[in-house]
């Protein structure tokens, strides 16, 4: 698809009215780190997955692995934008039966490749989806979101050392250093020191975005594709809650929904005319 | 109505409540918003350890303090004590280090989160190891007075809590609450009732309908699920003849296992297990899991049914 930068924004704030709608309705689910990614899940949807949204289980499309899959309303959102689920579906998050389960899951929604909901799995399942890929010389890559809280699991770090070690180019991780996590602000909760230098030194290829600027989003993707001959990842510098004012920079909504009140305030805030 | 809390806040209290022995530790792994530590955290920082999101390192972080003389108490979801299985096996067990490990939000009735949050399979495996002492309480109080309980066992111990609210059974009958002891809430011949947790409350609910049907049931909360209460069990069975097992956990390897590896080699009385039966979950609220699972109130009492035209 070839969109516009501003198409891709006008893409974006959609997804984010779904995001904070859903997690309205359920009373439960995680909108600060579906604020925070949805940029740049937009622009890799909207511009470079090659997937048929008619036909999700296509053997030869890319992979798309949200590894902080508890973030799946930003992962909905996205899917119905592309056409995958309808935007009626987004009415079962969290709700019995539903498609769109608590946390992503590959049983249940068209579209998602990965059953997530424990932190630390999705790059050591990146890493076989890409070795397949290999070995069937395809050309489709996988691509896997990482939370910049989950990358304190040790598990992380077995994947990384692995794919520089095998050399798999065709794996392409986003973080999404949104600098929050679960209790508290990571720095709080884990220091991490220098990122990029760890990845750098796992062997990887680095670089740094704003996660929030489109024009950012798409030359970082550039060069997650560019990048082949070794594991790259693109390390997102973003706003937890990106978007919703109240929710921006704040662990308290890591977790938690809004109010009527604060609803009816985000709605305003993302341009969005609730009847 | 009667008083609801959270088992999850129980241990909460119980950290507090520790606090006066300088030995006892707290260790998180990004949940202690969630398991409650959160409040001891907050009144002693220098003696709680953030291990960040990595619960492998938090268990023989763990293991470390206890062979140095400390009591160290680490919670994460129960799902997530899972990653560190292995460790909890050979880095605690096998040395008998008294780590005290809490897993809450265990069970399908955890809810919306959905499956990849709902343990059902806790209970079992941490039964499998040597040394470790299981336990699921069942309300706010009994969590607090087996957590109190725990720095005396000198030996490692799981317990699972509940996320959600249940209603408050022990106000004023503190003194009851031991460890391996399992509690009778109601006394009847017909058919006994042996039940954990979350599951616990909603076997009174069935022992209630029974009784309106003339059926007596006794119902039995059993806290401790490793050491098993045999004697106890032994004198269930003399009495009714016919047992019932209710856990918001896999039918297999849980109490419904516990208490049929011991009928099996001590004595004979028809069983039937309540508990999930054998697949994963899915998201809904609590209520509606019990239902899908099939392990509310209505499904003891018709398991009840069952086990007394077993009786031979
Ligand atoms: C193995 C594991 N431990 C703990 C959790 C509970 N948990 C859910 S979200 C979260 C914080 C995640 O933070 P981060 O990765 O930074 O995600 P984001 O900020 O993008 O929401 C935690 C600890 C989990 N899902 N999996
Ligand atoms: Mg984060």
């Amino acid at each position: 698809m070839a969109l516009s930068i501003s198409e891709l924004e006008e893409f974006a704030r959609k997804c984010r009215v779904e995001i904070v709608k859903m997690v309205y309705r359920a009373q439960a689910g995680h909108p600060g780190g579906s604020l925070s990614e949805i940029d740049l899940i937009s622009a890799l949807y909207a511009t470079r997955m090659r997937v048929r949204p008619d036909q999700p289980k296509w053997e030869d499309r890319d992979r798309f692995i949200l590894s902080k899959g508890h973030a799946s309303p930003g992962m909905y959102a996205v899917l119905a934008e592309m056409g995958f689920i309808t935007h009626e579906d987004l009415h079962s998050y969290r709700v019995l039966g539903g498609k769109c389960q608590g946390h992503v899951d590959m049983k249940w929604c068209p579209g998602v490749d990965f059953s997530a909901g424990s932190l630390g799995m999705g790059l050591s399942f990146g890493l076989g989806c890409a070795m397949a890929a290999r070995l069937d010389n395809s050309e489709r890559r996988a691509f896997v979101m990482l939370g910049d809280g989950e990358i304190q699991e040790g598990s992380v770090w077995e994947a990384a050392m692995a794919a520089a070690h095998h050399e798999v180019g065709n794996l392409k991780v986003i973080l999404d250093r949104n600098r929050i996590q679960n209790d508290d602000f990571c720095e709080a909760q884990m220091r991490m020191f220098d990122i990029p230098a760890k990845w750098r030194a796992f062997g990887w290829e680095v670089k740094e975005i704003d996660g929030h600027n489109m024009e950012e989003v798409m030359s970082g993707l550039d060069f997650l594709e560019a990048t082949n001959d070794k594991p790259s990842i693109l390390i997102a510098h973003t706003i937890k809650g990106a978007g919703v004012s109240f929710m921006e920079d704040n662990p308290a909504f890591h977790g938690a929904a809004p109010n009527d009140e604060q609803f009816a305030q985000a709605m305003a805030e993302l341009g969005e005319v609730v009847a | 109505m009667s008083e609801m809390a959270a088992t999850r806040d129980g241990y909460g209290q119980a950290l507090l409540e520790l606090a006066d022995n300088p030995k006892v530790v707290v260790l998180e792994a990004d949940l202690g918003k969630s398991t409650k530590s959160l409040h001891f955290k907050k009144k002693y920082p220098a003696r709680t350890f953030s291990c960040g999101i990595g619960e492998q390192n938090m268990l023989l972080t763990g293991a470390g303090l206890a062979a140095s003389g400390y009591i160290p108490f680490a919670s994460t979801f129960a799902i997530f004590t899972e990653r560190a299985f292995e460790q909890m096996r050979n880095g605690v067990a096998r040395p008998n280090l008294a780590v005290h490990l809490c897993g809450s939000h265990g069970g399908t009735h955890t809810g919306t989160d959905g499956s990849s949050a709902q343990s059902i399979e806790d209970l079992a495996i941490y039964r499998t190891l040597p040394n470790v002492v299981v336990m699921h309480p069942s309300d706010y109080v009994s969590t607090l007075e087996l957590t109190k309980q725990l720095p005396e066992l000198n030996k490692p111990s799981y317990m699972r809590t509940a996320r959600n609210k249940t209603p408050v059974m022990y106000r004023g009958r503190e003194s009851e609450i031991v460890i391996g002891k399992g509690i009778t809430l109601r006394q009847g011949t017909d058919v006994a009732i042996i039940a954990c947790g979350v599951l616990v409350s909603e076997s009174m609910k069935a022992a209630e309908e029974l009784a309106a049907k003339g059926i007596n049931a006794t119902v039995v909360d059993m806290h401790t699920l490793k050491p098993l209460d045999s004697d106890l069990i032994n004198s269930l069975v003399s009495q009714c003849g016919a047992i019932v097992t209710a856990e918001d956990h896999n039918v297999i390897g849980g109490l419904g296992g516990a208490v049929a590896e011991h009928l099996v080699k001590n004595t004979f009385a028809p069983l039937e297990m309540v508990g999930v039966e054998d697949r994963f979950g899915e998201s809904g609220q609590s209520d509606e899991m019990l239902e899908v699972m099939k392990i509310n109130s209505k499904y003891i009492e018709q398991a009840a049914h069952r086990a007394i035209a077993r009786k031979s």
